[in-house]
């Protein structure tokens, strides 16, 4: 029994092809996996559900055995898999889809799926025979392919059917997709889906994993719900419909949000006017029109890929859309970084690490990298190495970073620092930012603001976004958490490939809702 | 007045076969980069492996060995340092660029240092007798002129080229290894080591770096000066991208860039190039080589692994 | 197989260990070649010693060689901090030679006459203009199309020495000189005087140690120091803070080049008075071996360039007191180099046997 609700026994446990028994991996302090338990049995699709970081891509990881579980075990019709060893998963029967495909843009699709299928030292690769035995594969399974194509002149839908092919060929009788309709068009996903359906008559089996319910429902024979590294309901798909599972992936009562005093709203800080924007594969804007005002929150929320780097870029002043209008303030949006800076909006960057900060250099100097060339800092391009760091040290207080482990704590490199200290003081660098005399009220992006913290740095970042949304400031708030979603947001967007679907009032949300809209998948 | 001048180089013998002999090199060079960088890796080491396999091979042979065996010994030699830049680069992780000169310069200083332990009082280098001419190909119709005037050396260059394009194409060695220079995750998830497929092609393409170099000493010349390879290596290195690691455009890039090469040195000598002083014409070279990267550069097609670390593991 | 793993924190002993590990590897390992030459390994190394700093004159001499290669490595560090691989130092210490005697042999022939110390500060600039634009050339071919610049850089070495070598045979030939290709010498006024009586070492070094430490204010004071610290760090960082990339790693090729030219210029004020073709004896590529064993550090430049300038002025010494070829330091050197990468990288990272 799991949550109250009966677990649906695998259909005839002696016939599993595969068992996984007490998967368990940690990362850190994260379990990732928490002694997970599942069999998959022959000719049936098992879909993995759960939110983003629920453990299901860590899971079919070490069941391919790019990971190394901490304990557990796993079992391919009936023999034990040696762990952590692609080869013997390969040799085992069991392939794997990537969601992020593993595949050499410059060759071409036969070279691909050949590699590693003949012996190294063979003095002559049979390419007939390979070349013949891809076209009936591709043939038994209706997945067209031009063996010749390279791999750069595919579209997305077409590589994927690649990576299909290339466990195919290897004889998998077991294949695990990651998120693959993560990348297609609605076609090419009944199209995927019908290739499924052949699978399963050929007697393989599948396990899918997905966050789209709509999906889930239609193709998955068995769903297995995973959240925070937990197994938490195994359920048959006749037994079972969208609105519990959306449940259950979220599965708690989220925090009620706090009362908020009825509010006026201030001027419009923020404008986007049927923004389109064509990045790459994940990061696309169509026609997103979307408005934030001083003195509000405005959460956008969404499953990861759908936009949010996109909207990020362009208002951390990377790109430039190709259709429709940004304003700030009512003047055109900045459009370089540099600008950005100049104009007083606050960036909070996904990647504290990478975008965020410079790991070499001191916590001084990471705070004051965005003012550096400003009067108060520097005169005559020599520093003002002195104000830096009283401006530094003011902002460490003010925003509690701690973990400086030098003698003078403001010398540390940022890399020593911890995530929630580095992303307070990134928070405070930027909400520090404003130069002086800026009248208008400010915009703040924070993209995915507490991902990876602690409670109490999450709780300490969370308090600085009110406030400065109680000093008349335009908090503009991306986040895959929900959680967090509900404790910020005063309007909560939904952002679904590309397009906005949905904005309410926090209030006029429920939480069922809110998963249906970001999980949905909307006729094109 | 310059076009006669060129008309009549270009339609001699000798410009063609000096072609030929100048590209030889060359076209071990650039095999020996392609190898590397197909895999994935920058071997800046070419210029110094050169000199160690000019050095070690003539020395071979200066001790008695055959002339075969001195360039057996050139490749033993150029395939040790290779190795030593694999390790260094690939599972160590060091910088491929400084590596790649620290190389170039310990094999450099060290050939010239064991020349002169070897020889410590002369002033004039030892000779030993090089590879003969291919008399035998003399009577061939139209080409025979040329080839018979070449050595074996050569004619292993050029059949080294298509022998190259097989393995890489159609041998399961060489989709492994051009596979590690595209997409070394993808080599991983296929069951193929990345590090020994990337050692592997460094230790094989120095080992055609050492014979190009023991051309110079066995075959263009007969003896071991300092500064002899004088810059060959960064050609190849420059050579490869034009020949977008390909090795028939290679064996295209190292000849037109040969033919270059001789051409200047006729020009030199001819009326008008004569008023030209003689360092403008060397020159040349060297600004091809650039000129060359500079007009591919947009558009190269490099191996999309190039010069990016892989670190196995959890990705 | 290996994997390399990032330590946390990398204590401090072990950042000053390092480079003392690399160099006892590198002298053990040379200490074979020693061996080899058939020479007596205490007595080669004390000659080694003793003739790089064991008295006055070793000293004078050893900085006198350290002079240029504290400019290279400067030239090399700077660039190497943007990752910018400047390996072009030594054609752009040929061309800042050049320049400074065409500039130098301005006096009384151009129609005006500058006074001397003007005329110096002249020939310096113009020397630093040399490279800096030299080397101009392969960062705009590197900003704007993406060719990357070791190669460049390496190749347009090859193209200088002819040019210089075109220049000393023709243009600015020494009329008097005998046929042999070297410039006209610069005046006696226009030389840098000597530092110490009855030695070569001139008063070039105080600049070199000059440049040393307006290079090291430059990265820690200055905005432009900044940006270049942040660009080479992590150039992603870099542009979401604002700072503009492109302009920087331009801004830092000049300032490298420039230095390189300065060595160029200060060699033939201080110790050549002309310039002829085999003035350096490889100070541009010495350079960048000063410059990783200083870890990109300008105060260690100092240190390094003083080590490895003992190092060639102590083979010499040794070469004249057993048999060993003066090649030797040429060994050593580039030993060093290879030493030094893997000893830097074993302080980052912890190296991991996995099955």
């Amino acid at each position: 029994m799991v949550d109250g609700n009966p677990v649906a026994s695998p259909a005839t446990v002696a016939t599993a092809v595969l068992r996984l028994s007490n998967i368990t991996k940690r990362f850190g302090a994260l379990a990732a996996n928490d002694a997970i338990s599942l069999a998959l049995a022959r000719a049936e699709v098992l879909a993995l559900l759960g939110e983003n970081g629920a453990g299901k891509s860590t899971l079919v990881s070490i069941l391919f055995g790019h990971y190394l579980a901490d304990a557990g075990s796993i079992e391919a019709f009936g023999q034990l898999l040696p762990p952590g060893d692609p080869a013997a998963a390969l040799a085992a029967g069991i392939g794997m889809v990537h969601q992020h495909f593993t595949l050499a843009d410059n060759l071409t699709v036969l070279d691909n799926v050949m590699l590693g299928t003949e012996p190294l030292w063979r003095p002559r690769s049979d390419r007939i025979a390979a070349r013949a035995k891809l076209v009936s594969l591709a043939q038994r399974f209706g997945l067209a392919v031009k063996p010749d194509a390279a791999i750069a002149s595919l579209s997305v839908g077409e590589r994927q059917r690649v990576e299909i092919l290339k466990a195919l060929y290897r004889g998998a009788r077991i294949l695990i997709l990651d998120e693959p309709t993560a990348v297609l068009t609605p076609q090419e996903s009944e199209s995927l889906f019908a290739t499924l359906r052949h699978f399963i008559g050929d007697g393989m089996s599948v396990i899918f994993i997905s966050h789209k319910l709509d999906e889930v429902m239609a193709v998955a024979d068995r769903i297995a719900v995973l959240r925070a590294g937990r197994l938490v309901a195994e359920k048959a798909r006749t037994e079972t419909n969208k609105a519990e599972l959306a449940h259950l992936m979220v599965g708690r009562e989220i925090a009620a949000p706090p009362v908020r005093a009825a509010r006026a709203r201030g001027p419009a800080v923020l404008e986007l006017d049927d923004v389109h924007l064509d990045l790459r594969a994940h990061a696309r804007l169509t026609g997103v029109t979307l408005i934030a005002h001083g003195g509000e929150i405005v959460a956008i929320a969404g499953v990861a890929g759908n936009g949010q780097s996109a909207l990020a870029e362009l208002l951390f002043g990377e790109v430039t859309p190709t259709r429709g209008t940004l304003r700030l303030n009512s003047a055109p949006y900045p459009r370089s970084p540099r600008a950005v800076v100049a104009a007083g909006v606050a960036r909070v960057p996904e990647d504290r690490r990478v975008q965020g900060s410079v790991g070499d250099l001191s916590l001084w100097e990471n705070a004051a990298i965005e003012q550096l060339r400003s009067p108060a800092f520097a005169q005559f391009g020599v520093l003002k190495r002195g104000a830096m760091r009283a401006s530094a040290r003011t902002l460490v207080a003010q925003f509690d970073v701690r973990g400086a482990t030098h003698a003078s704590a403001l010398d540390t490199p940022a890399r020593l620092l911890s995530g929630g200290n580095l992303q307070k003081l990134i928070l405070g660098r930027a909400l520090s930012g404003r130069g002086a005399g800026q009248q208008s009220p400010r915009l703040i992006v924070a993209d995915q603001p507490t991902w990876g913290l602690d409670v109490g740095a999450v709780a300490a970042i969370h308090a600085r976004l009110i406030a400065a949304r109680d000093a008349g400031d335009a908090v503009l708030v991306i986040s895959e958490d929900l959680d967090e979603i509900f404790a910020l947001a005063d309007r909560i967007v939904v952002l679904n490939q590309g397009r906005i679907v949905e904005t309410r009032a926090v209030g006029d949300w429920t939480l069922a809702e809110l998963g249906l809209a970001m999980a949905e998948k909307r006729a094109a | 007045m310059m076009l006669a001048d060129l008309w009549q180089i270009v339609a001699s013998d000798a410009f063609w076969i000096a072609t030929l002999r100048i590209g030889t090199p060359l076209i071990f060079g650039v095999l020996g980069v392609l190898l590397c960088e197909r895999a994935g890796v920058l071997n800046l080491g070419i210029e110094g492996i050169m000199v160690a396999g000019a050095f070690a091979g003539w020395f071979a042979v200066y001790l008695g060995g055959s002339l075969w065996t001195g360039v057996l010994v050139a490749a033993l030699t150029g395939a040790a340092f290779g190795l030593l830049h694999g390790v260094l680069t690939v599972p160590l992780g060091l910088s491929q660029h400084v590596t790649g000169l620290g190389i170039t310069m310990a094999t450099t200083s060290l050939s010239y240092f064991a020349y002169r332990v070897s020889f410590p009082k002369l002033t004039e280098p030892p000779r030993i007798a090089p590879f003969a001419e291919l008399d035998f190909l003399l009577p061939v119709p139209v080409l025979g002129p040329v080839l018979g005037a070449q050595t074996a050396l050569t004619i292993l260059a050029l059949a080294l080229v298509p022998l190259i394009g097989y393995v890489l194409y159609r041998t399961p060695l060489g989709l492994a290894i051009r596979m590690v220079g595209e997409n070394p995750a993808a080599a991983e998830g296929a069951g193929v080591s990345v590090t020994a497929t990337r050692i592997g092609a460094i230790v094989g393409g120095s080992a055609l770096m050492g014979i190009a170099g023991s051309f110079l000493t066995l075959a263009a010349f007969n003896a071991f000066f300092f500064n002899m390879v004088n810059g060959r290596g960064w050609i190849c290195v420059a050579l490869v991208v034009f020949a977008s690691w390909r090795p028939g455009k290679a064996l295209l890039g190292a000849l037109l860039f040969a033919a270059f090469d001789a051409a200047q040195l006729r020009l030199q000598q001819s009326s008008v190039g004569g008023a030209v002083p003689y360092q403008w014409w060397l020159m040349v070279p060297y600004l091809l080589s650039i000129t060359a990267l500079v007009l591919v550069a947009r558009k190269a097609a490099y191996p999309q692994a190039l010069m990016k670390a892989y670190h196995r593991g959890e990705r | 197989m290996i994997r390399l793993e990032a330590r946390e924190q990398a204590s401090r002993t072990a950042v000053i260990v390092a480079p003392l590990a690399a160099i006892a590897f590198t002298l053990a390992a040379c200490g074979l070649l020693v061996l080899w030459a058939g020479a007596p390994i205490g007595r080669s190394f004390a000659a080694l010693i003793a003739g790089g700093f064991g008295s006055r004159f070793a000293l004078a001499e050893t900085l006198t060689r350290a002079t240029p290669l504290i400019l290279t490595g400067l030239a090399a560090a700077v660039a190497f901090r943007a990752r910018f691989y400047n390996i072009g130092a030594e054609g752009q210490l040929y061309l800042g030679a050049l320049a400074a005697v065409a500039v130098g042999g301005l006096h009384g022939g151009a129609g005006f006459t500058l006074a001397a110390p003007l005329l110096f500060i002249a020939m310096m600039i113009a020397a630093m203009l040399a490279g800096a634009l030299w080397l101009a050339i392969a960062a705009v071919l590197r900003t704007r199309l993406a060719v990357d610049e070791v190669v460049t850089t390496l190749l347009l070495n090859f193209v200088v020495l002819l040019f210089v070598s075109w220049m000393l045979d023709g243009p600015m030939k020494d009329p008097t000189a005998m046929g042999w290709p070297q410039s006209v010498a610069l005046i006696p006024e226009l030389e840098l005087s000597k530092l110490v009586e009855r030695s070569r070492l001139h008063t070039g070094l105080l600049i070199a140690l000059g440049a040393a430490a307006l290079l090291w204010a430059m990265l820690k004071f200055t905005a432009l120091g900044f940006e270049m610290r942040a660009v080479g760090a992590n150039s992603a960082a870099a542009r979401f803070a604002g700072i503009p990339v492109n302009a920087t790693v331009i801004k830092t090729a000049l300032f490298s080049g420039a230095l390189a030219g300065l060595a160029g210029a200060v060699e033939v004020a201080g110790r050549t008075s002309y310039v002829t073709l085999d003035m350096s004896p490889g100070y541009g590529y010495a350079g960048i071996v000063v410059a990783m064993l200083a870890a990109l550090n300008p105060l260690g430049v100092v240190l390094a360039a003083i080590f490895i300038a003992g190092m060639f002025v102590g083979a010499d010494s040794m070469s004249r007191a057993v048999m060993v070829p003066t090649y030797i330091a040429d060994v050593i050197v580039a030993v060093a180099l290879l030493a030094m990468l893997v000893a830097a990288q074993l302080v980052r990272f912890r190296v991991r046997w996995t099955a």
